[in-house]
């Protein structure tokens, strides 16, 4: 398999990927702190 | 932290935060092709021995002063629980989460900078002595690490801008 850093916009598709997977991480905690009241 | 102080640490933090992204992006979106059209045509000498340098310069120490004023401007939020906004960011601890995100990625971003880019670029560039082999490995590894750092840069921006403001309301609520 291709490494996507090799090419510039596998690069950047990479990093808006990892962009959502970190999206999600980051809501998920927001959300619990704001039910717990932090 | 005063309201002043926090947006002159903010104001310096982005000017060398653009510093350092740009040149980023100019490597990774210009010069590599460029470097590599030159090669071909026998003319990429200039551009490493003109170019790379400066830029290599401005790079690396436009990385540290942005993590420098991006540190101090943390230290100034109050986090959860009374805790520092250092702290509670780096901690990913409620709503610092996010900026805790992009905090930790500029970090890494940061030591991929000076550990795995200008380390490598100081070989191929020839300020320390390496054999032709060493000078190949180099490139390899300091075009992967600085590729990195294009990916890592993209989610890192993303979390900068919505982090503690009024847009993280909208979004991670």
């Amino acid at each position: 398999m291709k490494n996507p850093l090799d090419s510039l916009w596998g690069t950047v598709i990479s990093g808006f990927i990892l962009t959502a997977i970190l999206y999600y991480i980051a809501r998920v905690i927001v959300s619990h702190a704001m039910g717990a009241g932090a | 932290m005063s309201p002043s102080s926090d947006w002159i640490l903010r104001w310096f933090h982005i000017m060398a935060g653009i510093m350092w992204i740009g040149l980023l992006y100019f490597f990774n979106f210009v010069n590599v092709a460029a470097v590599k059209e030159a090669t071909a045509a026998g003319e990429a000498g200039p551009i490493s021995k003109y170019v790379v340098p400066r830029a290599l310069l401005f790079f690396r120490w436009g990385a540290v002063v942005t993590w420098i004023f991006g540190a101090a401007l943390l230290g100034g939020y109050p986090g959860p629980n009374g805790m520092n906004g250092f702290a509670a960011a780096f901690g990913l601890q409620g709503t610092m989460a996010p900026i805790g995100f992009g905090a930790w990625l500029g970090t890494i971003m940061l030591i991929n900078v000076w550990t795995f880019i200008w380390q490598n670029q100081k070989k191929i560039l020839g300020y320390v002595p390496a054999t032709d082999e060493q000078k190949a490995k180099a490139r390899r590894v300091a075009f992967l690490a600085s590729r990195v750092n294009v990916m890592l840069s993209i989610p890192m921006l993303f979390f900068m801008s919505t982090g503690p403001t009024s847009i993280s309301q909208q979004i991670y609520h």
